[in-house]
């Protein structure tokens, strides 16, 4: 059989006849199983509809359960009925058209062009909604039939399902229309005047709107569940069905023995009444129907809306087997490689073993075992699956042979892929060994957190345990953590330490610090060195040469303070880092060296060593820096940012010098003596020249209050060093938070009329304080003018990032579809799957994959000479 | 003024016959998988290339210095 190309799907209205030609049953006993439990003829569970119950097989196609796909049914209504889905539609044809005639309430011209407006947004895919509106406004307002001459009645509209005509417009007497009146008015309207109303006329007809037969969905449809206890419990579409049958029937049985017209009407309202709520149970006027315990029924409608419907919830999104999803926390004891899985998740996962004659004995050592990691369930050759219980497990255990699959709980060392949404990029989803470890959450070790950009404050991450050899072994050999130290993005070390990390190993290699024996072995304790010289006392930079594999490198730290001619290693910062043959010999390890991002040492590792050697480093460099800084303690404290009277009163100085140089620039400003700037107005002049001379202000206060915050305050050891913070926060701390802005310019809105952006100022106000320019510190605090100002700006940073991430994800989204089935071939050209179109005729135009180059560059010429030039050496 | 002056516009050229059956070869793809340029584009006009013909660009590269990529002239 050809597959066939789908062009378009049109939907149309089922017609009476049509219901009835596709049912293959009239329903109409609301009966479902009699007293021997099986399903009544002509009830709804009738055999004809499908069947679920595995004995039984279907009447129509003669299929079992699973292979017969249900067929439909159908009621027939003994009275007509509204359909919910369509009232609004019925009002507007009521309204428009004539109660006589049934011709639309306008002359054939005018309703010609409406067609052809219609006909011509249809074509161009757009809207016609308005059109539609339009019609309805003009039709409703017509007094008299332009065609017949009749008299029109204005038709009212009662949510959800009844429609009133006014009778008497002066004293609103009205009278109900009966889903039959409304059903005889809808088939005098002419094919001709449908596509005025937006109808099809080969596709529908008005009075279908109306239901007169029902259909039956097969069983299949809605199954019914055995309960614990041996009930049958049916699906809430069966229970809606019954109702609807027993209320026609009840119907049926009144009208013909002639009961009063009252109790008929009474009774059509309830069939209107289940009908309505079988199709949608979440109709505003109506009470929803219940279950008996008082929950509302899931009917039609509510299978299909919502984030749980069969849309959003069942098509567009799916659900996964072999997989937990929990909150993240750190354990900076576990390898990079590792995840720690809560025992109770590792219990629920498991790992098939497909048993061969080498791994039976292992097959049934796991059958056997009463403890975790156990078998969790047996597979039979023939596909069945066994539970494994105490009572058949040795039993189990004997008749296990080649061939069968084990399935045991996950246990230490299995392989897993770990994920973090939104998976942006290829380091999203990694796989990690697993460590079962005790209480709820995924453990992680704060060095892979770059990576996912994860952090702990309430994070959740997803874990996925592949279920064949194949995928397992992919995943170990491509999805490794370690496979991705190194990143496709700029060819650099993407994992790597932070914060802790890079403040502890500044502390243990800053300078020439000594540590006594019981310090430096228990900053080593953790890590598995097996030969430690025997010394009394061992400097920081001996301490972390023990960790480092035999690489030499000379770099800048973080830490330089880039003076103009570099003296290397008589850096009397300590900033020029020299490391040889594995000796730290110069230099402090701050963030350039081993950061996340930039890490320079642990890039020399992977392209030296490779990546197993660069995961054992970032491990043991890890652990050591976590020992360090817990022995020596690191802290930070609001007392941090203080600094001295003498450095305040400097920098009140300097800012009021700087306010008065910016009123001096407004003097000049208001006299016409400023001189614009190429390219400027006067104005912009006057702006630009404000905002460099206060933000001169600031970094001068910051500078001030840099020289009493000294190289021994925690705070300036995390800015400088890289570990967290910049200067500039220290900065906005202890000296002057600085200008505010909105869009890049200073703050200038408030009423428009005043010119001023609030009430404490007077009108053109331009100086300093008057628009956004914050002369306290964070610490000092701020004026409530200030605080107004920095609402202001701030406000604006969280509006940018909200808007920032949606668009830059749509814009992703949209890239990353049109580039998916590119694919690099073995002879370097880039084509696309399908047609073999060739996009580019190398990769990248000089072919080299990023995620091996050197920071983007295919060679790297420096170091080829420096290995050349050790060798010879 | 020659479009092929400009320091924008890389060096174009019209692939012999023989040369094109290299390429094709030597890529293993039919002529219509190539990447397309217009024949009413001015620097086809400029050379002189029909459709059917292949041009072959030499252009500056950012990450490779030089690179080289061709072209079907389409209608
Ligand atoms: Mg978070
Ligand atoms: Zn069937
Ligand atoms: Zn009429
Ligand atoms: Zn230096």
């Amino acid at each position: 059989m050809h597959p066939k190309k789908i062009a378009a799907i049109k939907f149309e209205v089922l017609s009476p006849q049509e219901i009835r030609r596709m049912s293959v049953a009239k329903i109409s006993n609301p009966e479902t199983y009699d007293d021997d439990g099986f399903p009544v003829d002509g009830g709804l569970m009738d055999t004809r509809l499908g069947v679920i119950d595995p004995g039984l097989k279907c009447k129509t196609c003669n299929g079992k359960a699973g292979e017969c796909p249900g067929h439909f049914g159908h009621i027939e209504l003994a009275a007509p009925v509204i359909h919910v889905g369509y009232a609004k539609l019925i009002a507007r044809l009521l309204s428009g058209t004539c109660r006589e005639c049934g011709r639309i309430l306008m002359k054939d011209e005018k309703r010609d062009k409406f067609i052809k407006e219609i006909e011509r947004l249809k074509a161009l895919g757009q809207s016609y909604e308005e059109v539609l509106k339009e019609v309805f406004r003009l039709t409703k307002a017509a007094k008299k039939c332009p065609h017949c001459g009749a008299e029109q009645r204005e038709i009212k509209f009662e949510k959800p399902t009844s429609f009133y005509e006014v009778i008497d417009p002066e004293t609103k007497e009205e009278q109900k229309l009966t889903p039959k009146d409304v059903r005889e008015r809808l088939e005098k309207i002419p094919n001709d005047d449908l596509p005025a109303f937006g109808l099809d006329p080969k596709a529908v007809r008005p009075e279908w709107f109306v239901l007169t037969v029902l259909p039956v969905p097969p069983v299949t449809v809605r199954p019914s569940i055995i309960l614990e206890t041996g009930q049958r419990s049916e699906d809430d579409l069966t229970h809606k069905l019954v109702d609807i049958i027993r209320i026609n029937q009840r119907f049926i049985e009144n009208r013909d023995t002639g009961a009063p017209q009252q109790i008929l009407e009474d009774l059509w309202e309830l069939l209107q009444y289940h009908v309505t709520t079988y199709l949608d149970n979440e109709v505003s006027g109506i009470p929803p129907a219940r279950h008996r315990s008082g929950r509302p029924l899931k009917t039609l409608s509510q299978r299909l809306k919502g984030k749980d419907g069969r849309f959003r919830g069942s098509l567009s999104g799916k659900r996964v087997n072999f997989s937990a999803r929990t909150v993240i926390s750190p354990d900076p004891c576990i390898s990079i490689s590792e995840v720690g899985v809560p025992i109770e998740v590792a219990r629920e996962l498991s790992v098939p073993i497909f048993v061969t004659p080498n791994n039976i004995e292992i097959a049934r050592e796991f059958v056997l075992r009463k403890e975790s990691p156990k078998a969790s369930y047996v597979i039979r050759p023939d596909g069945k699956r066994i539970r494994v219980i105490d009572s058949n497990r040795e039993e189990l255990a004997e008749k296990l042979e080649p061939g069968w699959i084990v399935e045991r709980e996950l246990m230490d060392g299995d392989i897993v892929l770990f994920n973090r949404q939104p998976s942006l990029h290829r380091m999203s989803i990694m796989a990690h060994y697993v460590r079962v470890l005790p209480y709820k959450t995924f453990r992680l070790n704060p060095a892979v957190c770059p990576p996912y950009n994860a952090d702990f404050d309430g994070d959740e991450m997803n874990l996925h345990v592949p279920q064949s050899l194949e995928a397992q072994a992919e995943a170990k050999i491509l999805l490794a953590v370690q496979e991705h130290i190194l990143s496709p993005r700029f060819g650099g070390p993407i994992l790597g330490g932070i914060h802790d990390h890079i403040t502890g190993l500044y502390l243990l290699t800053r300078g020439e610090r000594k540590f006594g024996k019981d310090d430096a072995m228990d900053f080593l304790r953790a890590l598995d060195l097996s030969e430690i010289p025997a010394k009394d006392e061992y400097t920081g930079k001996e301490i972390f040469s023990f960790i480092l594999p035999k690489i030499s490198i000379r770099f800048k730290a973080e830490i330089c303070q880039g003076c103009a001619v570099c003296k290397e290693e008589n850096c009397e910062n300590d900033a020029f880092v020299v490391i040889e043959n594995g000796k730290l010999l110069k230099g402090t390890i701050d963030e350039k060296a081993v950061g996340a991002f930039k890490g320079i040492i642990i890039d020399e590792i992977v392209r030296k060593f490779g990546n197993a050697a660069a995961r054992k480093f970032i491990d043991d460099m890890t652990k050591l820096a976590i020992r360090v800084i817990t022995r020596l303690g690191f802290t930070i404290g609001i007392d941090d940012v203080d600094i001295p009277k003498d450095a305040i009163n400097q920098i009140e100085e300097t800012i009021a010098d700087a306010e008065k140089r910016v009123e001096e620039l407004i003097k000049a400003y208001r006299e016409g003596n400023l001189e614009p700037m190429p390219g400027r107005s006067v104005e912009e002049t006057l702006e630009l020249r404000i905002m460099q001379e206060l933000g001169k202000a600031r970094d001068r206060a910051g500078k001030i209050a840099g020289r009493y915050l000294g190289m021994d305050n925690s705070a300036v050891i995390m800015a400088v060093s890289g570990a967290r913070g910049s200067m500039l926060n220290l900065t906005q701390m202890a000296a002057c938070i600085g200008q505010q802005s909105v869009r890049g310019e200073r703050i200038t809105r408030g009423y428009a009329y005043t010119h001023r952006t609030t009430s404490h100022f007077k009108s053109n106000d331009l100086s300093a304080r008057a628009k956004g320019f914050i002369r306290s510190s964070y610490k000092s605090g701020l004026s409530p003018v200030e605080f107004f100002f920095h609402a202001a700006g701030g406000r604006e940073g969280l509006v940018d990032t909200a808007v920032r991430t949606s668009q830059s994800g749509y814009l992703q989204r949209r890239m990353i579809n049109a580039l998916q089935d590119l694919k690099v071939e073995y002879d370097g050209t880039v084509r696309e799957q399908t047609s073999g179109i060739i996009v580019q005729f190398k990769y990248g135009e000089d072919g080299v994959d990023p995620m091996k180059s050197y920071r983007g560059k295919a060679v790297d010429v420096k170091r080829i000479i420096r290995e050349v030039m050790e060798v010879k050496g | 003024m020659r479009l092929q002056d400009h320091i924008l516009v890389p060096k174009h050229e019209i692939l012999k016959e023989e040369e094109v059956e290299e390429l094709l070869n030597l890529l293993g793809v039919k002529k219509e998988q190539l990447p397309k340029i217009k024949a009413s584009d001015p620097i086809v006009k400029e050379i002189g290339a029909k459709p059917g013909d292949v041009i072959k660009i030499t252009r500056k590269s950012l990450t490779a210095g030089v690179s080289i990529f061709y072209r079907l002239v389409v209608e």
